[in-house]
């Protein structure tokens, strides 16, 4: 015993092993509940989870909601909030639709009208908020609005996108070759995915990359964290703010386009409460709203485990809608407390003063070895 | 009368009831009748009044309920409670249960409250636990019942869109026989008095303050910070219970989809109309009132208008960011100090005046 622990002390003075960091603790809960929570539904239920296209088409239905979990993740690293990506989602998509069908838009125009759009939100909301520093919840409630009246606005029936070039677009399907399942009559059916869903992981891998390994994506954790000690590192904090805010717009106009070329309509009623489930799944991927604390791939499983969950609770024959939002709910709870807990232990706990009590032993060595 | 002026425009209630002016001279000149009150006989046969300054308050009352509470809450606890409305959708179900189950009698209808009345403290309680025992952030915690709530309203009455009759019911819902003045507004004004008069002759109004301001030297000072945010939580379910009763009693049934849809957005508009910051600390329930009455009387400005219902929200948010914006410290700062530089002049000739009579 005394042996080993010489040698970790030994080791210690050449290379401090550092503590693994909240994000990347909170990450490998979030994955590891998420591989377990698929595995489970694969040996309970079979059927439909032992099938790919059914783990594909998570990520089909859902691919917008992970462009814009992706902007929600980076406004709340930064310690901010925005409410309007579901509002601004909505509105792209029956902006274009108009602007495709009544207006004999290209393919290539529409995609720069979204992106136009999300760009103008976040641009408006990242000044008030970041330069006039006006609370980001009013500021992007009213954006949200804003987009949703808008949306009325532009056409307050529902329309459905009839221009040649985009439906083409939109009926594109990627086979993945080798992954599939058997048919009924036992041939064999590729798995597909949408273009949407390339789009989403790319994203998904910059914003990872930008966080990680760009001085933006550093500076964001560190206005997180705590805006003061930022400030005073010669961090701008303000212009840091508004560009998570700009990125968040930006990233909301992808978002409705992917929306759109998924289901190829515009509607006022487009991605309701989207805004909800984006945050749901940042907090479930470990993004903590202090700021400071998170990770876009955390995001991206917590909001597979999120889906996941619905889809056992359809399979496990609980069809009426309303259990889906009790499970979310209950889910949520779940990853809430367990957050909270995992955070207190080790803000205060024993992991901390067992390094401590270890320090000590270690000084006391120390002196005594001086003293000798 | 100018040294009073000052302290006014410092004041807290300067920017809703600037805004409220605002509106109000608005709507005067687009319509100089637009606030005209007349007396006219309802369907029961009672001399009521009406007219859009009745409607602005009528409508107004479950938002300025749950403002009421908004504020406590986030006075103390730094944040909101996004869940209110499914609050109040859970409270409405279980009070048209009760009613459903029973001949409808006033001594049913008090108890139905206090049934909705204690499920909705509980799930306030469920709320409050998680923001003061377990540290997560207001808005997080009620994310939970935010998602969940409707559905647990849904679930409550088997899955319908129940409805109750009751002359009795209409009392709560619209006007009690012989008072021109609908019922809400009165409920408004005795329950707004209940929590002011609590929070003025108690100290919790203080402490409220006290443990939004600064929740670490509160509890050395002996204030039991928990307990104050759990408190704020179960009068934000209490004000959940008493409006989505009387949402249920205006129109007799309940829709847990659309019951009070969007209420939590709106409430916490109120609170920052209201000139309360929304990361806790001092606090103004006049404020918050009147923040709600903004809103309503710019909901009731934009019908009047002919704007259609579901463009509505575009316009309020601009408003809404106007009014922000105007309110904003550093848009304040800049408008002062564009004041000095236009009319620096004259103030610094009387300067040297005055120094001038000084100096002799």
């Amino acid at each position: 015993m005394s042996n080993t622990r010489g040698l970790f002390a030994g080791t210690q003075e050449k290379k401090r092993r550092e503590p693994i960091s909240n994000t990347n603790l909170l990450l490998t809960i979030t994955v590891c509940i998420f591989i377990g929570m698929y595995a489970l539904a694969m040996l309970i239920w079979g059927g439909g989870f032992l099938n790919p296209q059914q783990f594909f088409d998570i990520f089909n239905n859902n691919a917008f909601l992970i462009v814009i979990s992706c902007g929600m993740t980076i406004v709340m690293i930064a310690g901010g909030i925005d409410i309007s990506v579901g509002g601004i989602t909505a509105l792209v998509t029956m902006a274009c639709v108009v602007y495709l069908d009544d207006h004999s838009g290209s393919v290539i125009g529409s995609v720069g009208f979204a992106l136009g759009i999300g760009i103008a939100f976040g641009l408006i909301q990242g000044v008030l908020i970041s330069y006039l520093e006006i609370q980001p919840f009013i500021i992007t409630l009213a954006g949200m609005f804003f987009a949703k009246g808008m949306t009325t606005i532009v056409s307050a029936v529902p329309r459905t996108a009839i221009h040649e070039a985009f439906v083409a677009l939109k009926q594109f399907r990627i086979v993945i070759p080798g992954i599939g399942s058997y048919g009924k009559a036992g041939n064999f059916i590729p798995a597909r995915i949408e273009s949407g869903v390339i789009v989403a992981i790319m994203i998904v891998l910059a914003i990872f990359a930008i966080l990680k390994w760009t001085r933006f994506g550093r500076n964001l954790y560190a206005v997180g964290g705590n805006g003061q000690s930022a400030l005073l590192l010669g961090i701008n904090v303000k212009r840091t703010r508004f560009y998570s805010y700009l990125l968040c717009g930006l990233l909301s106009g992808i978002g409705g386009y992917v929306y759109l070329s998924h289901t190829g309509a515009g509607n006022a009623s487009n991605a309701t409460a989207a805004e909800m489930q984006a945050i749901a799944s940042a907090i479930i991927g470990g993004t903590l709203l202090t700021g400071g604390v998170g990770n876009v791939i955390g995001t991206l499983f917590g909001l597979l485990s999120l889906k996941t969950i619905s889809n056992i609770v359809i399979a496990s024959g609980l069809r009426e809608p309303y259990w889906q939002s009790i499970t979310t709910g209950l889910m949520l709870c779940l990853f809430i407390l367990l957050q909270s807990l995992i955070l207190a232990i080790r803000e205060k706990g024993s992991l901390q003063q067992l390094l401590s009590e270890w320090m000590k032993i270690k000084s006391k060595k120390n002196t005594e070895d001086l003293s000798t | 009368m100018a040294n009073a002026f000052k302290k006014f425009a410092k004041s807290q209630l300067a920017i809703p009831l600037f805004a409220l002016l605002l509106l109000i001279v608005f709507n005067l000149i687009r319509d100089v009748g637009f606030f005209s009150l007349t007396i006219t006989t309802n369907n029961n046969g009672n001399a009521v009044f009406s007219g859009n300054i009745i409607s602005i308050l009528n409508g107004a009352s479950e938002l300025a309920i749950l403002a009421i509470g908004m504020t406590l809450v986030t006075a103390s606890s730094k944040g909101q409670d996004i869940s209110v409305g499914a609050s109040a959708a859970i409270a409405g179900s279980v009070f048209v249960r009760v009613l459903r189950e029973n001949q409808i009698t006033m001594p049913i209808i008090l108890a139905a409250f206090l049934a909705s009345c204690v499920v909705a403290i509980i799930f306030g309680a469920f709320n409050g636990t998680l923001v003061a025992v377990f540290k997560i952030q207001p808005m997080i915690a009620s994310l939970i019942l935010f998602s969940a709530g409707r559905s647990i309203a849904y679930w409550i009455n088997g899955g319908a869109t129940p409805t109750v009759e009751s002359p009795l019911l209409s009392y709560i819902g619209s006007f009690i026989p012989g008072i021109p003045i609908p019922t809400p507004i009165i409920i408004v004004i005795l329950f707004g008095a209940l929590v002011s008069l609590l929070l003025r002759f108690t100290n919790l109004g203080l402490y409220t303050q006290a443990v939004g301001i600064n929740e670490k030297s509160a509890r050395l000072n002996g204030i039991n910070a928990v307990f104050i945010k759990l408190l704020s939580f179960t009068v934000l379910g209490v004000c959940a219970a008493i409006s989505g009763s009387i949402a249920v009693s205006r129109i007799g049934l309940i829709n847990h989809e659309t019951i009070l849809l969007d209420i939590e957005m709106d409430a916490i508009l109120a609170v920052a109309i209201g000139g309360n910051a929304l990361n806790g600390g001092k606090f103004s329930l006049t404020g918050s009132v009147i923040g709600a009455f903004v809103i309503q009387a710019l909901t009731i400005t934009l019908y009047a208008m002919k704007i259609p219902s579901t463009s509505i929200k575009a316009y309020k948010a601009l408003v809404i960011i106007a009014i922000v914006v105007i309110g904003s410290p550093i848009v304040r700062k800049y408008a002062l100090w564009l004041r000095d530089k236009l009319f620096k002049k004259p103030a610094k000739a009387k300067q040297t005046d005055e120094n001038g009579e000084f100096a002799l």
